[in-house]
């Protein structure tokens, strides 16, 4: 039996009468990638910190399991060039930290070798496998990450992937990810949420590649090449995602446009 | 060595030892503006606290919270850019301040408040200062990780289960207090000098947070020495010649570095 991590329910948000969420709902189980993928602007960070308690939705309600232990990837780490720190003593920061951990982490994530670097001299991918090491001393059920192959060349992407669906096949966690690029997360995903504001379409990622509202979000262009098939679309948005002039009245599943 | 000369040696000394990690975390987290309009605020704290007859220390801590809170909020309220509202804030503070002293008939030297005058400190201006360093520096050195973890990401930090808003409280409450003490050293207008310069030398020479914070005490320290050594010397007033001398060895330093 597989057990709920998250179930969040008619999630809606706007900020100052502009809305950035619309109905969402979604539920994430043990042992299972779930990727969030939209436009930029779609919300998708948005979604994320209100899955993360970290702000408040206008509507809908968020439940975690019990005493779930949360690890978070935040999209990227900024830190002042006047800060001296390595990479050890940024670990040692993370509030479960323990020593023995610290090298484990690091060598789960193929970086033992930046124990002692200074987090200013790593490269993007380096400062990536950083994060998730620190997010991995949590002793994650659920981790969640915000664009982790952001500023990461497309082997060290492919790599990446790689390497998080072994952290979720040894450690059995849920994972929420976010990404911008369907066709690179494939593989290495379970469920794929097609977001714009509202859930355009959501299912296994080859359907989802498939699906018009994906194509229509993603341009039909770049679509096809890599995906094979593309059928007419049931509605449109407008440049600040607003659903418009939906051609037929078709339901797409999980969601319906009134 | 005359007494005055040594009470002004070890104030300045207590007051570089604090200054030096807490001014880290403003270069870190790019608050010296911030930290230079709390020390314009100070000067309305002591015209309130001579109006209505408190402890002036006291009396600069609060006026110092008080602009701190009014900023959060006028951050959310307004849709300005916080170094406008920052600038808002510190001259109309000051200006208040000086206003407000206008209608007391206290008799005080403003200069001394402006620019420090350490040669004056008395036996319980040190007591005072040791006291306040010497508390500052234990709440530092306990919440030190936490601060270095809400300064690298605040989100992370709020994620992995700390409370963020009362570290940040007390990060500006640690600030309120340094300005307090070290207003007899450098004065309201100087005392972010003494806050960013030893920090942004001891940044070459440093691998770590820690010694950061360790280093920019010490150069601190040597700051007030050469600064109260000029001033003894050459008569020049205490405060601007402490971060005349905290100036010239960031000149030094950036020389040797560029090499």
């Amino acid at each position: 039996m597989t057990s709920t991590l998250l179930n969040a329910q008619n999630i809606s948000l706007a900020i100052d009468g502009k809305q950035i969420l619309q109905n969402i709902t979604l539920q994430i189980d043990e042992n299972q990638i779930v990727t969030l993928i939209g436009p930029n602007g779609a919300g998708k960070t948005s979604l994320v910190k209100i899955v993360l308690g970290l702000s408040k939705p206008s509507a809908g309600s968020v439940k975690l399991r019990k005493n779930l232990r949360v690890g978070y990837m935040p999209q990227r780490l900024h830190v002042d060039n006047s800060m001296p720190i390595s990479v050890q003593k940024f670990l040692q920061l993370a509030v479960r930290a323990k020593p023995e951990l610290i090298e484990q982490v690091l060598s789960e994530v193929k970086a033992s070798q930046l124990l002692h670097s200074q987090i200013h001299s790593l490269s993007g991918g380096e400062l990536q496998r950083v994060l998730l090491a620190r997010a991995l001393i949590q002793e994650p059920e659920f981790l969640v990450l915000d664009e982790p192959v952001q500023g990461v060349d497309i082997n060290g992407q492919a790599e990446l992937y790689a390497l998080i669906s072994s952290i979720r096949d040894r450690h059995q966690c849920g994972i929420l990810m976010v990404s911008h690029d369907l066709h690179l997360v494939m593989s290495a995903t379970d469920e794929v949420i097609c977001l714009n504001q509202h859930v355009c379409c959501h299912g296994h990622p080859e359907q989802v590649s498939n699906d018009p509202a994906y194509l229509e979000l993603f341009g039909k262009k770049q679509a096809e090449s890599l995906a094979v098939y593309a059928h007419h679309h049931n509605h449109n948005h407008s440049l600040d995602g607003e659903v418009i002039d939906p051609d037929h009245d078709h339901t797409h599943e999980g969601h319906k446009h009134g | 060595m005359a007494d005055f000369v040594l009470r002004a040696l070890a104030a300045g000394l207590l007051v570089a030892l604090i200054t030096g990690p807490l001014g880290c975390f403003i270069v870190w987290r790019r608050m010296a503006y911030f930290g230079d309009t709390l020390a314009h605020s100070a000067l309305l704290g002591i015209s309130f606290g001579l109006l209505m007859d408190i402890n002036l220390q006291f009396a600069v801590i609060l006026a110092c919270l008080a602009i701190a809170l009014l900023l959060v909020q006028m951050e959310s309220r307004h849709h300005l850019a916080t170094d406008t509202i920052l600038g808002i804030l510190a001259h109309s503070s000051l200006a208040f301040g000086l206003v407000i002293l206008s209608f007391t008939d206290v008799n005080i030297d403003l200069m001394s408040y402006l620019f420090g005058d350490l040669l004056t400190a008395s036996n319980q201006d040190l007591l005072w200062i040791s006291a306040g360093v010497g508390a500052a520096l234990v709440v530092l050195a306990l919440t030190w990780n936490k601060l270095l973890t809400i300064t690298l990401h605040q989100e992370l930090a709020q994620v992995e289960g700390l409370a963020v808003g009362k570290i940040r409280l007390l990060l500006m409450l640690l600030i309120a207090t340094v300005i307090a003490l070290s207003m007899k050293v450098v004065g309201i207008l100087l005392i972010t000098s003494l806050m960013i310069i030893p920090p942004a030398i001891a940044r070459s020479y440093s691998s770590s947070p820690e010694k950061m914070a360790i280093l920019a005490s010490l150069i601190g320290c040597l700051a007030v020495c050469g600064g109260l050594l000029a001033s003894f010397y050459l008569d020049t007033p205490s405060g601007p010649s402490i971060v005349v001398s905290a100036a010239v060895l960031f000149m030094i330093s950036s020389s040797f570095n560029r090499n």
